[in-house]
């Protein structure tokens, strides 16, 4: 099909054989790419026994994929997947840079990586030209070292293939925490850049992967209508330009809009989602931390990223991407944190160890309030004193978790299994204060105020789980919806750029590239709902270590029906029978029974067979 | 004298690493989006540091100078044209850059140089229009050392992650 490299790599780091697959245009008509072609994959080859994979074993796949329109759509980005070691379903999880327009270059829409490798490899790929390389010099490196040596080590290669300066070769890795199989661990891009939700950076270690590298000389796939999709990229940029206080302060502008307007920021561990508008100011961070105002990725017309540093004080040196918000609010405010160079240096401490910021920072927060609570002490925590808005107590335990050392390899387990070890430890139930669905942490939009953009089943019913950019919605056409999600997470593009665009212009760019039409009742009615399905029956049928019943799991973080403690919306908490209506009018939108299971006639008018006894069988058991 | 001469002058520390400039060249060029065989190219040897490497025009232009086959002239805007088809894809040109500036398009086997899309630089263009405004169509004047702006890549990382990250860029550097 047009639009597409019409390959994808596999390497099988167990045997280090190299091949290529292909998929016929039904499959990629069907499910696009990214997300949704991972959710094929993934069924296909691991369904028959996904309650038996380790996500962290061998058998487990580890999928890159890029869609179609990536590299053509305003910003580029691309999906990492495979059995989430969070959830044990499928997550797709995406970041942006550079990789996938490299590796869609270099001839290859998407990599699978399957096996082990013995010793610590990396991969790199500059067109047809495959390696697999020794990475046990790089491996314990924290993120900024590796892409040091391996920005040096790529360009090396490419120098002495032809004549001239070669550019460096994008590049997606692991920290420390991937290598130590920390369930919170980020596949990471650039420094900061980070695919966090499902946690597949330890997917990653657990193959001893710490690297890919992609470098191609090509031109983007052929597509069905290059000039209407120039015409089209214009037609997003110019809407893009006018966003000036989205491109001036990209998400970070939230942490003033969300936490003291809608009261809706995790403050504690979401003891509070309230702060007074004195918290965090955006524009103390460009005052005193931005040396970089304007910074993008790969065609990218808001280039909502912005570089800081800190300059002064105890944590000079600390550099990253300025705290987006969901990290002023995970590793800021959750943790007590307003101070924004503290803030800064929690956010590139955690970047460097490779941990997702949303699930570390929850983990700690919970760790706080254990520790506020008297159940954790600083003896459980090798001395620290984890009092609220200590920046390097946190940072340490950052470290801890990192490194599995002492209660960081406890909450290296991520929030839902930390909680169920220390209950057992302690003896006293802990989960109550875990505020994670089926075990991912939910982002950082509380639901209590009703003010911020999530529904009362938002997180609870979507199959990401906790995943605050992908949740259930009603009506499911809404944009906001996660079968909308599902195309920008297939297509592979960064949907901040389809941020008000008209309704159509994602099926008008999805024709200009492939030359397919695409229509909004195909895409609602059929495909988004066939891979949601998928995505559902992975969730469900979960293993080896936990798996969910919808009755009891598919529900919100206790902690959402405590009333809000403060703030304009104090006494607000959410309403359990409304939340129990949306959640049965959203399981009877997307074709679920009373209890959450996909009906049978509705996974086989999909045509999706064999998903059908898989889920008689969750059926007959609830 | 026919067409002004221009060049396009760059703040580095502007440029957002949105690769358009990227995009728009290719798109002219190529009539595909080909980052490789863009005229304009972006380097990001450290995160953040991000600039886009092309043509200066020297004004004693080395390249055409250097090739041995008469294959780069100057045009009338000033900038330098490659015949493609005399063109050996030898690398002398590359050689002679203070810059390391030309490179050999990834298909084909000759040198790419900015050729300032005619006289409507379409790098300029999308850069301006995005606001970021990295990249600056400006009229080429007589007694200035153009050459001085013909950086090679390591150079341009080294001084921008100073500007940027500061004594702390030593240990960021991969060159």
């Amino acid at each position: 099909m047009l639009g597409y490299a019409g390959k994808i790599l596999e390497v099988d780091l167990s045997t280090e054989k190299i091949r290529t697959v292909s998929f016929g245009d039904d499959v990629l008509g069907e499910f696009i790419g990214g997300r949704g072609l991972a959710a094929k994959i993934l069924w296909d080859r691991l369904g028959e026994r996904w309650e038996t994979v380790d996500p962290l074993g061998e058998e487990n796949l580890l999928l890159f994929l890029a869609g179609p329109l990536t590299g053509f759509f305003p910003g580029g980005r691309i999906c990492v997947s495979g059995k989430s070691p969070q959830s044990n379903g499928m997550v797709g999880s995406t970041v942006a840079g550079e990789f996938p327009i490299e590796l869609r270059c270099a001839g290859y829409d998407g990599l699978i990586v399957s096996g082990k490798a013995e010793k610590p490899v990396y991969l790199l790929i500059a067109d047809s030209e495959i390696q697999i390389r020794s990475a046990v010099h790089v491996w314990g490196k924290d993120g900024k070292q590796t892409v040091r040596i391996l920005t040096k080590e790529g360009r090396d290669f490419l120098k002495s293939l032809r004549r001239g300066e070669p550019r460096e070769p994008a590049m997606l890795y692991v920290g420390p925490a991937g290598e130590n199989l920390v369930r919170t661990a980020a596949v990471m891009a650039k420094w900061s850049h980070a695919a966090g939700y499902g946690g597949y950076g330890a997917v990653m270690g657990a193959k001893n992967l710490k690297a890919v590298l992609a470098k191609g000389s090509g031109p983007l796939p052929e597509a069905h209508d290059i000039k209407k999709i120039q015409r089209l990229i214009n037609e997003v940029c110019r809407s893009c330009y006018e966003k000036e206080d989205f491109r001036r302060w990209g998400t970070s502008s939230a942490g003033y809009n969300v936490g003291a307007k809608r009261s809706a920021e995790p403050v504690k561990n979401w003891q509070e989602e309230w702060h007074d508008e004195k918290g965090f100011k955006v524009e103390e961070f460009e005052k005193r931390l931005w040396v970089k105002k304007f910074w993008g990725d790969f065609g990218c017309p808001t280039t909502c990223l912005k570089i800081a540093v800190v300059k002064t004080g105890r944590f000079k040196g600390a550099v990253g991407d300025n705290p987006d918000y969901e990290l002023q609010a995970y590793v800021g405010t959750n943790l007590g944190v307003f101070k924004p160079e503290e803030n800064v240096y929690l956010a590139s401490l955690v970047d460097d160890l490779g941990l997702c910021g949303i699930q570390t920072g929850n983990v700690m927060g919970f760790a706080g309030e254990l520790y506020q609570r008297g159940i954790l002490t600083s003896e459980d925590l090798d001395g620290l004193k984890l009092e609220w808005g200590d920046a390097e107590a946190f940072g340490k335990l950052a470290e801890k978790i990192a490194y599995r050392q002492g209660i960081g390899d406890v909450l290296a387990e991520g929030t839902f299994r930390a909680a169920v070890k220390l209950s057992e430890l302690k003896d006293e139930d802990v989960s109550r204060f875990a505020v994670h669905v089926k075990a991912v942490a939910v982002g950082a939009h509380g639901i209590r105020s009703g003010k911020d953009y999530p529904m009362e089943m938002s997180y609870a019913c979507s199959v990401q789980a906790g995943d605050h950019t992908s949740v259930a919605y009603l009506p499911i056409t809404h944009s906001t919806s996660e079968l909308t999600v599902v195309f920008h997470d297939s297509a592979v593009y960064c949907w901040f750029n389809m941020f008000g665009q008209p309704k159509d212009l994602k099926w008008r760019f999805y024709e200009a590239v492939t030359g397919e039409k695409l229509t909004p009742e195909q895409w609602y009615e059929t495909k988004a709902l066939r891979i949601i399905q998928l995505q559902r029956a992975m969730l469900l049928l979960g293993g080896p270590d936990f798996t969910w019943n919808p009755k009891i799991h598919d529900d919100n973080p206790l902690r959402f029906y405590e009333p809000l403690p403060t703030g304009p919306y104090k006494g607000k908490a959410v309403d359990r029978k409304r939340f129990e209506e949306l959640r049965k009018r959203y399981y009877e939108a997307v074709g679920w029974d009373e209890n959450g299971i996909p009906k049978s006639s509705v996974l086989r008018k999909l045509g999706l067979y064999d998903v059908v006894s898989p889920m008689e069988k969750l059926r007959s058991k609830t | 004298m026919g067409k002004r001469q221009f060049w396009i002058a760059r703040e580095y520390e502007k440029c957002s690493g949105c690769r358009k400039c990227e995009i728009a060249c290719s798109l002219f060029h190529e009539k595909r989006v080909w980052p490789e065989a863009s005229r304009i190219r972006i380097f990001m040897l450290v995160p953040g540091v991000e600039f886009p490497h092309l043509c200066v025009q020297c004004q004693d232009y080395p390249c055409v100078e250097a090739c041995p086959v008469n294959a780069m002239s100057v045009g009338e805007t000033g900038a330098v044209i490659v015949d493609k088809d005399a063109c050996i894809g030898c690398g002398a040109c590359i050689d002679a850059c203070p810059g390391k500036i030309p490179h050999l398009h990834p298909a084909e086997n000759y040198a790419v140089v900015c050729d300032l899309c005619g006289g409507d630089p379409q790098c300029v263009k999308v850069c301006q229009e995005g606001g970021w405004k990295a990249l600056v169509k400006v009229e080429r004047e007589e007694n200035v050392d153009y050459r001085k702006y013909a950086k090679s890549p390591e150079e341009l990382t080294r001084e921008l992650a100073f500007a940027f990250y500061g004594e702390k860029s030593e240990e960021l550097l991969p060159c």
